[in-house]
């Protein structure tokens, strides 16, 4: 196998880092592989490995007992997994599933140990990778506990819907989460939640209101 | 002709990771530029537009009122 050393440098964790330090670091990398929808992480188990995407993509979600999924991230290439409990020592907090075939670079939590002492400018780069990820988490749970998201994305389907006036403009759920002032990954589950309600139905590349009455009364407005 | 997501050349890197993602194998990189094979009919997962890294490829809803 043979770890691209520019690739290697392009990740986060080894950014810094001159030739000598990433061929050492190179020689501790294995391949895994996982095919589209492949479980990569499950929520719970112990962790033995960190692991960096090389190509594809891996979403990390938590799912609750109701079996409805939260979205936490997007992992792309350069991009770190499961790195909490190789620092901890808990289990996985979170699944991962790969979105298409994935090449993932893994380092067994002994070998990361070895890493960081042999190389302290990786303990400062991973100080910085896991401060980023709290701040997008803090994030994350602000918009899921403080902010009524959902009647937001109701109101904006009410205000878009088109009529007899023509078809209203075209919205992607990223620019649903612009209006609505949260992530991409709350907007598609107040999606799916709306349409649990029976207030919309989501038919390909439609968002049909089935309930115009019901979708009001989630903005909170009256009816 | 089947909806299908739209695409902004000029945002697309040619990263591919779309392609990766898409289930029914609708998308292509030809020339570095991410393309639609239109045989395909787009299920809107919209998984292509969540993993672009660019904002280059997009799934806009239609949002319309359920006839009585």
């Amino acid at each position: 196998m043979a770890v691209q050393l520019e690739f290697l440098k392009s990740i986060p964790y080894f950014s810094d880092l001159d030739i000598a330090e990433l061929e050492s670091i190179a020689g501790l990398i294995f391949e895994k592989t996982a095919d589209r929808a492949e479980m990569v992480l499950l929520e719970g188990e112990s962790a033995a490995n960190l692991y960096f995407v090389a190509s594809g993509v891996v979403k990390v979600f938590k799912t609750s007992a109701e079996g409805k999924e939260q979205i936490l991230s997007i992992v792309r290439p350069g991009e770190s997994l499961n790195d909490v409990p190789i620092f901890d020592g808990g289990p996985n907090p979170v699944s991962a599933l790969a979105m298409g075939p994935v090449l993932l670079y893994g380092i067994k939590r002994n070998d990361m140990e070895t890493i960081l002492r042999d190389h302290p400018q990786v303990a400062l780069n991973v100080i910085k990778v896991l401060a980023r990820r709290v701040r997008h988490l803090v994030s994350l749970v602000e918009d899921l506990s403080f902010k009524h998201v959902i009647g937001r994305v109701a109101k904006i389907l009410l205000e878009h819907v088109g009529g007899e006036m023509g078809r209203g403009p075209r919205l992607t759920q990223q620019e649903m989460a612009a209006m609505a002032g949260t992530a991409r990954e709350v907007v598609g589950r107040s999606l799916k939640a709306l349409e649990e309600e029976g207030a919309i139905k989501l038919d390909r590349h439609r968002i049909i209101i089935t309930d115009k009455e019901a979708l009001k009364e989630i903005t909170g407005a009256p009816s | 002709m089947a909806e299908m997501p739209v695409i902004e050349p000029q945002k697309c890197d040619g990263c591919g990771l779309c392609v990766g993602v898409c289930h029914l194998n609708a998308l292509a990189v030809v020339n570095n530029i991410i393309t639609i094979i239109e045989t395909v009919e787009c299920d809107w997962c919209t998984d292509c537009e969540a993993v672009c890294p660019t904002g280059a490829i997009s799934c806009p809803f239609e949002i319309v009122i359920q006839e009585p």
